[in-house]
């Protein structure tokens, strides 16, 4: 018999456990002078790689461990004075910082690349490749997944675009295995490959499962604080038996606490979406200022994008591996696009099915990808849905522009008006 | 292309004397009204309207559409502020101001994801303007077997969405009509830019900066006969060679440097080479008017063009291209210049100084944005770094 104490929790727990162990590995990688593929979490083409048994450093999760504990600057002044721009990407500069100390980072030591692999799902993926290309004289592979050409959305799959564009991510992956194969000196695997995949099959399914367990009321964990380490095993751990377990367990966990209504706080008022990229350099700080006023976020757009497109559950089809492989990283990247720049009706349905009071928009310095259009996206969204909006700017990385005194008067204001709507409805409604 | 009536005298302008046809050159380049844009448009023509940096114009010709380079402009903000963030490059408000206030009127528009804020203008024109707004798709990796085939795939779904706005179907025929037009064009903007390399005392970099220009406002037939007639008088002007350093300015692939600031460079330095509106010169070599259309502008993408910091291609480090460039040129230094948060820009900068110094080439670096009214300090920085090499 499973009790509350056994299960309430869990995930967090068993979660930054995980990427522990991970960074663990990666230090003991680094220790025996192994080398590493240098992926991105938005196309890691992660079932590849495994299926290859090489590690995979992801520089994004090293670079924003960084901020979460508070030593950014230091990487950010390095790489400033390297040559970077304040005006660049946080992230960019945290991992040059890293690369040029020999891959020392905060949780421990990297392992050097052999190869690089950059999607197009962010073109300062391209230019960071690029840095580790010149560095250490190591083949760039630049995997080009074209995602949804307008507002209308991706092209369906069996028209022409789609299948154009699955034939040409298709000789992409092919050749990308080509590449690991002669640096590896080993043929790829079949039964392996087949074998990772059925994992993400897993782990995609439960984490779809996760995410609409969150429309619960109360909500059954914060987007913003629990969802970062869920979707840091999900990226870190993709394809593999330990990742798809935990994430069958992480469901066990929210499936008990929605029956026995357990909520993430004690008194949930207000559920509210996130959009954008978290604070990280006072990542638990920036949640206190909503917590303590009894906001919640019961979901993010973050966990859309940075998950790659895992949120669909898509599940590939193992009698055809590459083709089905090409087929769900096309649309699952093409997703977590859509979720960075054609986002507007999705953000209307979520509000619906989340029952949101408030949506908090948080576009950062260091990615344009995420932040251009996000104030155009709450002029929208405000002219479809009776909703309080806060438009808040600051970094994931740079501590220069987050200003704390004046986020939480801009958060204290809008759970002023929070309060305000809610006493006009109830006044309406008597 | 069925040509319609611009407000711009190509002929006229092309029989003044050489000095005041560049100076009404420069005043419709820097006209913020658009005037041969609205003209086209009164005389019952459609304008696709394409972001930096390069853009298949021949389809929109090859439809009877006039295609614009939207560029931006050193205009005011009073609209388009409200729909971006802080931490952005100008180029993208700006071209979004002159658009939101009927300035630059279009039937079309047509993004790229050459960077992360530039990927997102197709959902911002989506949500303010009543127009198709879309990405092109230029693959990112030019090095694979199957992106020739996509990108011709690409360019046949594009036209297709053109052909709607249009209101016509385009044949192979129409496509390579357009094509020999662009490639008389292309051959052209190749000799302005021999004439800066050969005779660099002939063209100052801001008045060949507006010959070139011009191509992305004016009918590409106009274009060409304009360029036709003014560069046989500026290959006689008798401006003699003076002592002056050659460089390589490097930056200008998306927003564009004030036309102020090059005068300022050109007074100090000769600009023998650039990468100024490169996209309006990124086919270097004719593109090949005998077979598929599509898949031979597709061929010229990926195998006939020049380098930016916003296509990656192993062939072509970019690092690598720009000390060809110095060296092909003859030049002795290089500007490196960049848009403020210009994420690529920026990047490429660091590449670029460190390519340099292995070289042991003298660089000067500085950041510009397009609607910067002072440069005095920035000409004081340039003739120290000059004058640190004339007398090294």
């Amino acid at each position: 018999m499973i009790t509350e104490q056994d299960i309430v929790g869990r995930g967090a727990v068993e979660g930054a456990k995980l990427m522990r162990d991970w960074f663990a590995r990666l230090d003991a990688a680094a220790e025996r002078k192994e080398t590493a593929a240098y992926v991105f979490v938005m196309g890691s083409l992660a079932e590849v790689l495994r299926a290859f048994d090489m590690h995979l450093v992801f520089p994004e999760i090293n670079a924003l461990q960084t901020a979460v504990r508070h030593v950014a600057h230091e990487y950010l002044g390095l790489a400033e004075d390297y040559g970077y721009s304040p005006d660049v990407c946080g992230y960019v500069k945290a991992d040059v910082a890293m690369q040029l100390q020999g891959g020392k980072h905060s949780m421990g030591r990297l392992p050097k690349p052999a190869l690089a692999i950059a999607t197009n799902a962010c073109n300062t993926y391209v230019k960071w490749a690029e840095f580790w290309e010149r560095y250490y004289k190591i083949p760039m592979v630049t995997l080009d997944i074209p995602g949804s050409r307008s507002a209308a959305g991706g092209a369906a799959p069996g028209t022409e675009v789609f299948e154009s564009d699955r034939r040409y991510l298709e000789i992409q992956l092919r050749e990308l295995i080509t590449e690991c194969e002669r640096l590896t000196g080993k043929t790829l695997d079949m039964d392996r490959l087949r074998e990772v995949l059925g994992w993400t099959n897993r782990m995609a399914a439960a984490w779809q499962r996760v995410l609409e367990l969150n429309r619960t009321r109360p909500a059954l964990f914060n987007a913003l604080v629990d969802g970062t380490v869920y979707l840091g095993v999900l990226n870190a751990l993709r394809g593999t038996r330990e990742g798809a377990e935990y994430f069958e367990r992480l469901v066990e966990e929210m499936e008990y606490k929605a029956a026995h209504r357990v909520g993430t706080i004690q008194d949930e008022k207000y559920r509210l979406l996130f959009v954008g990229v978290p604070c990280y350099p006072i990542f638990r700080r920036f949640h206190e200022m909503f917590a303590d006023q009894g906001g919640v976020f019961v979901a993010s757009s973050y966990l859309w994008f940075a998950a790659g497109g895992l949120d669909l559950g898509f599940q590939y089809d193992l009698s055809r591996p590459i083709e089905s492989l090409a087929e769900g990283i096309l649309i699952g990247v093409r997703h977590a696009g859509d979720a960075m720049l054609f986002h507007d009706q999705t953000l209307i349905e979520q509000v619906d099915q989340f029952e949101a009071d408030g949506i908090v928009y948080h576009p950062v310095k260091s990615c344009r990808t995420v932040s251009t259009s996000l104030a155009g996206s709450r002029k929208t969204l405000m002219k479809s849905r009776d909703v309080q909006c806060l438009f808040i700017e600051s970094d994931m990385m740079d501590r220069r522009v987050v200003s704390e005194a004046q986020l939480k008067n801009r958060i204290d204001a809008f759970f002023e008006g929070l309060g305000s709507r809610r006493i006009r409805t109830a006044a309406a409604s008597a | 292309m069925s040509a319609t009536a611009t407000a711009f005298d190509v002929a006229g302008v092309a029989a003044l004397p050489l000095d005041a046809a560049l100076n009404a050159c420069r005043d419709l380049l820097e006209d913020p009204a658009f005037p041969t844009v609205h003209a086209w448009k009164e005389s019952g023509g459609k304008v696709l309207g394409h972001f930096q940096v390069y853009f298949p114009e021949e389809l929109a010709h090859a439809a009877g559409m006039l295609p614009v380079k939207v560029r931006g402009a050193p205009v005011e903000m009073r609209q388009a502020d409200s729909h971006f963030g802080s931490y952005l490059c100008s180029i993208l408000r700006s071209s979004l101001e002159v658009c939101l206030d009927g300035r630059l009127p279009l039937d079309m528009f047509v993004t790229h994801p050459i960077c992360d804020a530039a990927r997102n203008l197709a959902g911002v024109w989506a949500r303010n303007l009543p127009y198709p707004a879309q990405i092109l798709y230029l693959p990112q990796n030019a090095n694979s077997a199957g992106t020739a085939d996509y990108l011709r795939d690409e360019y046949a779904r594009l036209l297709g969405d053109i052909e709607a706005v249009a209101g016509r179907r385009v044949t192979d025929a129409d496509l390579r009509r357009s094509v020999a037009v662009f490639n008389e064009n292309r051959r052209l903007m190749r000799e302005v830019y021999a004439i800066k390399r050969e005779t660099p005392w002939l063209l100052p970099v801001d008045q060949a900066y507006v010959l070139v220009a011009l191509g992305a406002v004016l009918p590409r037939e106009e274009h060409n006969v304009l360029l036709a007639a003014l560069l046989p008088q500026i290959r006689q002007r008798t401006a003699k060679s003076q002592d002056k350093i050659r460089v390589v300015l490097e930056g200008g692939f998306c927003e564009q440097p004030p036309l102020d600031l090059l005068a300022v460079i050109g007074q100090s330095c000769y600009v023998v080479d650039d990468d100024l509106l490169i996209g309006l010169r990124f086919l270097v070599r004719d593109v090949d008017t005998r077979g598929e259309p599509l898949a031979a502008l597709a061929d010229a993408y990926l195998n006939g063009s020049s380098y930016s910091p916003v296509q990656h291609d192993t062939r072509k480090p970019k690092e690598e291209m720009l000390l060809e460039r110095i060296d092909s040129s003859g030049a002795q230094a290089a500007i490196l210049a960049a848009a403020k948060m210009c994420e690529p820009g920026l990047d490429e900068q660091v590449a670029y100084t460190k390519a340099l110094d292995g070289a042991h080439i003298p660089y000067f670096v500085t950041e510009f944005e397009e609607k910067m009214s002072g440069f005095d300090q920035m000409q004081l920085q340039l003739e120290t770094f000059i004058e640190s090499i004339l007398f090294d």
